[in-house]
């Protein structure tokens, strides 16, 4: 594996199954009463945050502190990055603290190529802008095999803002990686151009791709799109590109549902089908810090897994 | 010693240039002019003696589109600094942009800066003035005041920024004719641009940048060339970066209609996937640029467009930045590169190694065609006797790793950093006098 993970395209095949086996592996920790590991211990790793997202912050708190890590929380709130600090300098900040890693989030595209430059640590990205958010697409491609195994040949369709959205960036990236076929759906003016380039196929028409889906995964579509002409109204999305009870009835019956979250419930996503045993959304909560883990563990070189479990 | 000639001496010779990259001959200057051309030329005793043997005489270049931050932002350039980049570069002429702060758009911040680059003596500073009020958009700057200034201003631009008001468009290119004036449009519609980080492509879609269409400059030519031709004024366009651009051009001048283009070095041979993948790394702003680099199909039109012509004249758009403005995330850094030190090599070989231009082709991209559309007189002229004495010495047979460490500028931002590149600029003479000798500031 590379040193850094920034991109799912930095995963070989044979990279991304590894990382799914251990994150398998770590599983049937998380089943047991203590679920702590002592494989990171001393090591330290620093969660950078730029940008607000509680849940992928604790997220990777929580898999850092199984392994025994030592958690740094820095984030841009009330810090200096607040102050007109440059990236440049926390990163050295951090450097001379001494990060074995450092998971950055970030709202600009590439931040963390830049980061990487600048620290000897590995660098894990939490997502940048609207670039991606590999270990999104880790969790969710981990969440896919547990429910339906071997990713192979396995339709998935991705729908929603796919021009700002780095979970479908890296869930595209890794998928095709993996062996899966991709779909994107969304409206046209929701896709990047040239996006016929990407490893996967496109489609305007959700419900010509419901009934050959084994998961359809939803994104969040933020409703301020609709300011700068994306689309009508939030009415006129939800009606075409929304996913309710009848367009969920007409997927096969193993079909799950999968959302990255946070959820615009009624949005893109009726509250019931978010509720429904289909969906693998709390899941998905639930398997993101395993997935994570399982990254962290190989990124940092933890010790051979197999006498600790 | 070098030093001394051109001050002590009462003259100079050069010995064996290839005028154009011609048969040798010598060159004898006296009192600022060419006053000899011709075989076995001595010129007596007191006349200082310069060996250009290989090298190639070039009239001295001219650049159409120099960014010298003086007044304003005098940690990335000054006008001192500039030109003695752009002498070393070969330059012996720079236009220098109108977005200093404060503007270049009355007759008193004109005369500042001409009146600097005359202090400096490395080139002639010829300021181009603002369009619009503070680069405003919204009302037209005292347009023929600058123009009888002491800086007799003749290119008129909102460099950084479009004139994007079709109206005010229209009636600048009007008034200008008053003095032979030239509006020189930096092509951007800004409503699809808001945002852009990057050109819109493959590359874009895959890196989450915000893309910069190709149709948000040739939108705005296409209006342009219309406008002119409904006035009958002339306009120029500054770097042209897209294919469809070059289409637009070379189909406004099938019309007969007075429109002129430049192109930048780095729109020659920099594509957009280096922002993907560099020697220098990923999302490196390095590469960040106004307008963007775009595909390998658009450096291809536009060197075809340079060679025919349909496109006039290399401009470098040399834009320095300090260094905490491009080490940064993407989206946060500064647009812009440095140009005047390599301008020449990058022609070379984008243009001269590919067999697109001959060196009587460059003289004319780079120094005649210029002159011509800012209206510079003494300058872009033929090497022949009469002649003014700016000349460039350019040895184009070495090739080196590009290295800024020892520019003259005072920004580093060079996207060719790591690149060979081919050429050297030996010499430079201003109105006889030399700027550059053996390569260096005199």
């Amino acid at each position: 594996m590379k040193r850094h993970l920034i991109s799912a395209a930095d995963l070989t095949r044979d990279d991304a199954l590894l990382i799914l086996d251990t994150a398998d592996e770590l599983a049937k920790i998380s089943e047991r009463s203590i679920k702590k590991l002592p494989t990171l211990r001393g090591r330290t790793v620093v969660n950078l945050f730029f940008e607000d997202s509680t849940r992928t912050r604790i997220s990777f708190e929580a898999a850092a502190k199984r392994l025994s890590a030592d958690v740094i929380n820095f984030s841009a709130k009330g810090s200096s990055v607040s102050k007109g600090e440059s990236l440049k300098d926390t990163a050295l900040t951090l450097e001379a603290m001494g990060a074995d890693a450092v998971v950055i989030r970030h709202g600009a595209s590439g931040a963390p190529y830049r980061l990487a430059g600048w620290v000897r640590g590995s660098v894990v990205n939490a997502g940048d802008g609207t670039h991606e958010h590999p270990t999104q697409a880790l969790l969710d491609a981990f969440t896919m095999r547990r429910r339906l195994g071997p990713l192979d040949g396995r339709k998935v369709t991705i729908v929603g803002d796919v021009l700002h959205s780095r979970v479908a960036r890296s869930n595209v990236l890794l998928l095709a990686t993996l062996g899966a076929e991709v779909t994107l759906v969304a409206p046209p003016t929701l896709f990047p151009v040239n996006v016929d380039s990407w490893p996967c196929e496109v489609s305007y028409d959700l419900d010509a791709m419901l009934p050959k889906s084994d998961v359809v995964m939803m994104l969040r579509v933020q409703r301020e799109r609709m300011n700068a002409a994306f689309f009508p109204t939030e009415r006129e999305y939800s009606r075409r590109y929304g996913l309710d009870r009848e367009r969920v009835a007409r997927m096969p019956d193993h079909a799950i549902v999968m959302h990255p979250g946070p959820m615009n419930r009624g949005m893109e996503i009726a509250a019931e089908v978010a509720d429904s045993p289909r969906s693998t959304i709390v899941e998905q909560v639930a398997n993101g810090v395993t997935a994570r883990m399982a990254v962290l563990y190989l990124l940092l070189g933890g010790a051979d897994l197999g006498g600790e479990i | 010693m070098n030093d001394r000639i051109g001050t002590t001496r009462d003259g100079i010779v050069i010995r064996g240039a290839r005028i154009l990259g011609g048969e040798p001959v010598d060159i004898l200057i006296r009192d600022g002019l060419l006053v000899e051309i011709g075989q076995g030329l001595s010129g007596g005793e007191t006349v200082e003696t310069v060996e250009a043997e290989g090298l190639i005489a070039l009239p001295g270049l001219v650049d159409l589109h120099t960014h010298l931050r003086e007044p304003g932002r005098e940690d990335a350039e000054t006008v001192t600094t500039g030109t003695r980049a752009a002498a070393l570069g070969g330059y012996t002429a720079v236009h220098a942009m109108a977005n200093t702060d404060p503007v270049a758009d009355t007759a008193g911040v004109v005369e500042q800066v001409w009146r600097l680059g005359q202090e400096a003596g490395y080139c002639d500073v010829q300021p181009v003035g603002a369009v619009t009020v503070g680069l405003g958009g919204e009302h037209l700057a005292e347009l023929g005041a600058m123009a009888d200034s002491a800086a007799q201003v003749r290119v008129f631009s909102d460099d950084g920024r479009c004139v994007s008001d079709a109206v005010l468009m229209r009636r600048a290119l009007e008034y200008v004719k008053a003095f032979d004036g030239v509006v020189a449009q930096h092509a951007q519609e800004p409503r699809l641009t808001e945002g852009a980080q990057m050109n819109e492509g493959a590359v874009s879609g895959r890196l989450g940048l915000t893309g910069w269409p190709a149709v948000a400059e040739e939108a705005i030519i296409s209006r342009d060339c219309l406008l002119a031709a409904h006035v009958g004024s002339r306009l120029h366009i500054c770097h042209v970066s897209t294919a469809g651009s070059v289409e637009l051009i070379r189909w406004a001048k099938s019309k007969g209609w007075d429109v002129t283009a430049e192109v930048t070095p780095h729109h020659l041979l920099l594509t957009d996937d280096l922002v993907e993948d560099s020697p220098v790394g990923s999302y490196n702003p390095i590469y960040k640029v106004n307008p963007p680099l775009r595909t390998r199909a658009d450096v291809e039109a536009l060197r075809a467009a340079l060679a025919d012509g349909t496109i006039d004249c290399v401009a470098t758009d040399h834009a320095p930045h300090p260094v905490e403005d491009k080490e940064t995330e993407w989206a946060a850094a500064a647009m812009g590169m440095i140009g005047l030190e390599t301008a020449l090599a990058v022609v070379q070989e984008a243009m001269v190694e590919t067999g697109l231009l001959d060196w009587a082709g460059v003289a004319e991209r780079m120094s005649c065609a210029p002159a011509r559309i800012g209206r510079l007189r003494g300058h872009g002229q033929p090497i022949e006797v009469g002649a003014p004495a700016n000349l460039t010495l350019y040895d184009p047979a070495v090739r080196a790793a590009v290295d800024p460490a020892g520019y003259a500028s005072k920004s580093r931002n060079t996207p060719y950093q790591g690149l060979t590149l081919p050429g050297r600029v030996v010499a430079t003479f201003l109105r006889g006098r030399p700027t550059v000798l053996d390569g260096k500031l005199t």
